[in-house]
């Protein structure tokens, strides 16, 4: 069934018209959310039947039709599926399907609807279209698209200041990152002569050529990773461009679990794992994604550590872990990095999910302060919840658990064989951060569902403002009023589903993704220097404690989680008063976590406000110099006018007198030159 | 030689029509009255036939003549239109004096 691999993309752009047909239909709206889940779970069937018949390990090239072709430079709507794509395709249309079913009961009763349904659809075509992609300028179209999406429905709420702003910011900080990519792409064509990626003559290709004939001679290739690698960032939320990721909570949590855990977050990760040979042509760009990676994967944890609103707390675990898969594919364990993209997907979706339950119930309330002991409340949320927890926090045999490791391990291994020091700082960062995890996570978890029941009911529904009047036309307002409740089965089914793959992508996937990866683009190439052991698989590398070294990992970091869980459980559950001892004896560092280490305030000073200073300048310039020179311009033509008004007498006479005049002087001119 | 003399000339059409023009124009200008002033316009372009009749007969080009011809269909056309004009701005004000129409003035 490969011809159906041009079409794939498209059953979610279809779904997507059809959507924004319902938004202008009041009596079509809740048909919105039928035809988005059937829109990508169409894409999902096709991408089974497509991979299905393709080989294990084939690649398989497919055009949708001609886009841009201008003389050598050829940019079609062409698809690219490799073993790496598959696995990208069950991520973003399995997910996203799940997703979208819960949205169906988490949306109800909105008045956007609708319009949530359209963005979510459109936002899983760009994704395809950003995963398929065959050349550079189409990944970019689908890359912008989902930023587009991801935009749009961050400001859902948009009569919600907040939502507006953290909008903004999130296309703003993307836009710096999408311009070092763009340039990144044209250096790519002019230093390849190509966009297209894959094939004979393609950006990988020539790639592994030049890294097998030695080190190209051309400079381009040493920064083009660095310009793909802004882009990455900025797309990924990677230090220092990650600032948009946590206030982008702000969008409907549906949202946040499919774009802003699941897919488009990963999109940066996914780019350099396609792209990987490119990496590789410059000996310094894969070590900076590790450092980044390191750097933020501890940073974002320790803020996480501190925060009160659930959905951000997951929103910097997110940050955290996807620095986890930028070690990994730094560490060039692509499979380790991916694996561990396809892992998290699946239990950050179900943890936001799963905060999103909690947000419903308590009808906006995400303060943990403020909720305690939900347990008997929602009993299936909470469990579901626990195997989420689990999953990040890397408790062994989780999904979780299996790809940190595989990262760690390798990252270890690189530095032990290499004798590079930074990579075994950065297999130890890697460490601490997931004891942060643990704690964060449980404490997260304790808080909410363990302990003595209270809970203060939030304002509204969806935490939107809750002036809109969409609570009454909301599904169950009614029952709100006896308190938390658990969700209907509509929105706990898909997480029954999103549990179990928390449970065994680890144990089942792991296998499918190391083989997966070896065999795409984001195979590391083999004769690359010092490094390189490394496939994820079968290596033969350094020993520690006399252990292989992914069982020592194993070991210390299922170690580590129980650690992190137990000092969750003592602070957050056996005794609260301890923590709250601990916090004000701590309470510098706690008040400059909770401040988030004031990010966001030195880059107001430092970016935001020089740069809205000198748009004042501009703004001066713009209006007193430009305009005032034209305004003056403009004032000539009235004032001719207003010298020449009395002339304008009304009378017919007169015109006809003038118009006699005219003809007279006229015809004199005429005799006068004909004589 | 007396013949020649007593011999209608082209000359004399094309006075005749610039007179009837110059006539209509005084007219047009001195008179307030707006049928009066209307009239005027007609004998202007009389005038004009006149001439352009006379050219055509001396120079023997019919398209002259062919132009009065639907000179004079639209006069009557027009003509029909202008005094129901003048008909309904009277109406409006109850005179005729062009003077009471001075609202355009600058």
């Amino acid at each position: 069934m490969t011809t159906l691999a041009p079409w794939i993309s498209w059953f979610p752009a279809l779904a997507a018209v059809l959507c924004g047909v319902c938004c202008f239909k009041p009596t079509l709206r809740n048909y919105a959310a039928p035809i988005c889940v059937i829109g990508i779970f169409a894409a999902f069937i096709s991408s089974l039947l497509v991979i299905n018949g393709m080989d294990t390990h084939g690649t398989l090239h497919a055009t949708a039709f001609e886009w841009i072709v201008v003389g050598d430079f050829v940019a079609n709507f062409s698809y690219f599926i490799d073993p790496l794509t598959m696995i990208m395709l069950m991520v973003v249309t399995g997910i996203g399907t799940l997703v979208a079913i819960y949205a169906a009961g988490y949306m109800r009763g909105d008045r956007g609807y609708a319009r949530f349904f359209f963005g979510v659809s459109l936002f899983v075509f760009a994704m395809l279209t950003l995963v398929l992609a065959d050349n550079l300028v189409l990944l970019y179209l689908g890359w912008e698209g989902v930023g587009l999406c991801s935009y749009l429905l961050i400001g859902y709420y948009y009569d919600k200041p907040s939502a507006v702003a953290a909008a903004k910011k999130a296309f703003i900080v993307n836009r710096i990152g999408d311009l070092g990519f763009a340039a990144g792409i044209f250096f790519c064509y002019t230093t390849f002569g190509t966009v297209t990626m894959s094939g004979d003559g393609g950006i990988i290709e020539q790639a592994r050529g030049m890294l097998e004939s030695g080190y190209p001679v051309s400079t381009a290739t040493l920064w083009i990773p660095f310009l793909l690698m802004l882009g990455a960032f900025g797309k990924s939320a990677q230090l220092p461009l990650y600032v948009w990721l946590p206030d982008a909570m702000e969008g409907p949590t549906p949202v946040s679990a499919l774009i802003h855990a699941a897919t488009m977050v990963t999109a940066g990760v996914y780019m350099i794992a396609r792209m990987l040979p490119v990496f590789e042509l410059s000996p310094y760009a894969l070590p900076t994604v590790a450092c980044v990676g390191g750097a933020t994967a501890i940073f974002a944890a320790t803020i996480a550590l501190c925060q009160y609103d659930i959905k951000r707390i997951y929103a910097y675990s997110t940050v955290s872990q996807l620095g986890y898969m930028f070690i990994g594919v730094g560490a060039l364990s692509t499979a380790g990095g991916v694996f561990h993209l396809f892992t998290h997907a699946f239990f950050k979706a179900l943890l936001f999910l799963t905060a999103g339950s909690v947000m419903h119930a308590l009808a906006g309330q995400l303060d943990l302060r403020k909720m305690s002991g939900l347990r008997h409340k929602m009993p299936v949320t909470c469990w579901l919840m626990f195997v989420g927890c689990l999953a990040l926090a890397g408790f062994p045999f989780l999904a979780g658990f299996y790809s940190k490791d595989m990262i760690l391990a390798a990252a270890l291994q690189q530095g032990l064989d290499g004798h590079n020091t930074m990579f075994v700082v950065l297999a130890i960062v890697g460490l601490v951060t997931a004891l942060l995890t643990a704690y964060y996570t449980f404490r997260l978890w304790f808080r909410v569902f363990m302990g003595p029941e209270q809970f203060e009911m939030g304002e509204d529904h969806h935490g939107d403002d809750g002036d809109t009047g969409h609570d009454d036309a909301h599904g169950h307002a009614g029952e709100n009023v006896g308190g938390p409740h658990e969700m209907p089965w509509l929105m706990n089914g898909p997480l029954v589903v999103l549990a179990l793959g928390a449970l065994l992508a680890g144990v089942l996937g792991q296998h499918w993704i190391v083989d997966n990866v070896s065999h795409s683009t984001a195979a590391p190439h083999v004769a690359h220097g010092a490094h390189g052991a490394d496939h994820g698989d079968g290596h033969h590398g350094s020993l520690l404690f006399g252990m292989d070294l992914h069982l020592a990992m194993q070991l210390i970091s299922g170690c580590i989680a129980l650690l992190g869980i137990l000092i969750a459980w003592y602070f957050h559950l056996q005794n609260r008063a301890a923590a709250d001892r601990w916090a004000t004896r701590l309470s510098g560092v706690v008040t400059l976590l909770e401040n988030k280490w004031y990010v966001d305030e030195i880059y107001d000073a430092v970016i935001v406000s020089p740069l809205r200073a000198l748009a004042r300048g501009f703004w001066w310039i713009d209006d007193k110099i430009i305009n005032g020179v034209v305004m003056v311009i403009a004032a000539i033509p009235p004032l001719l006018g207003r010298a020449a008004q009395p002339w304008q007498r009304g009378q017919l006479q007169g015109y006809g007198l003038t118009m006699a005049a005219g003809i007279a002087i006229l015809a004199f001119l005429i005799i006068v030159s004909v004589l | 030689m007396i013949e020649s003399m007593h011999a209608v000339t082209l000359g004399h059409f094309l006075m005749t029509g610039a007179i009837l023009f110059v006539l209509g124009l005084i007219g047009f200008v001195t008179r307030r009255n707006l049928i009066i002033m209307f009239l005027c316009t007609e004998m202007m372009f009389q005038g004009v036939a006149i001439t352009l009749i006379a050219f055509s007969k001396f120079h023997m080009n019919m398209s002259g003549q062919t132009f009065v011809i639907f000179l004079l269909t639209v006069a009557a056309a027009e003509s029909a239109m202008a005094l129901g004009l003048v008909v309904l701005l009277f109406r409006r004000k109850r005179s005729l004096d062009s003077q009471v129409w001075a609202q355009m003035a600058g």
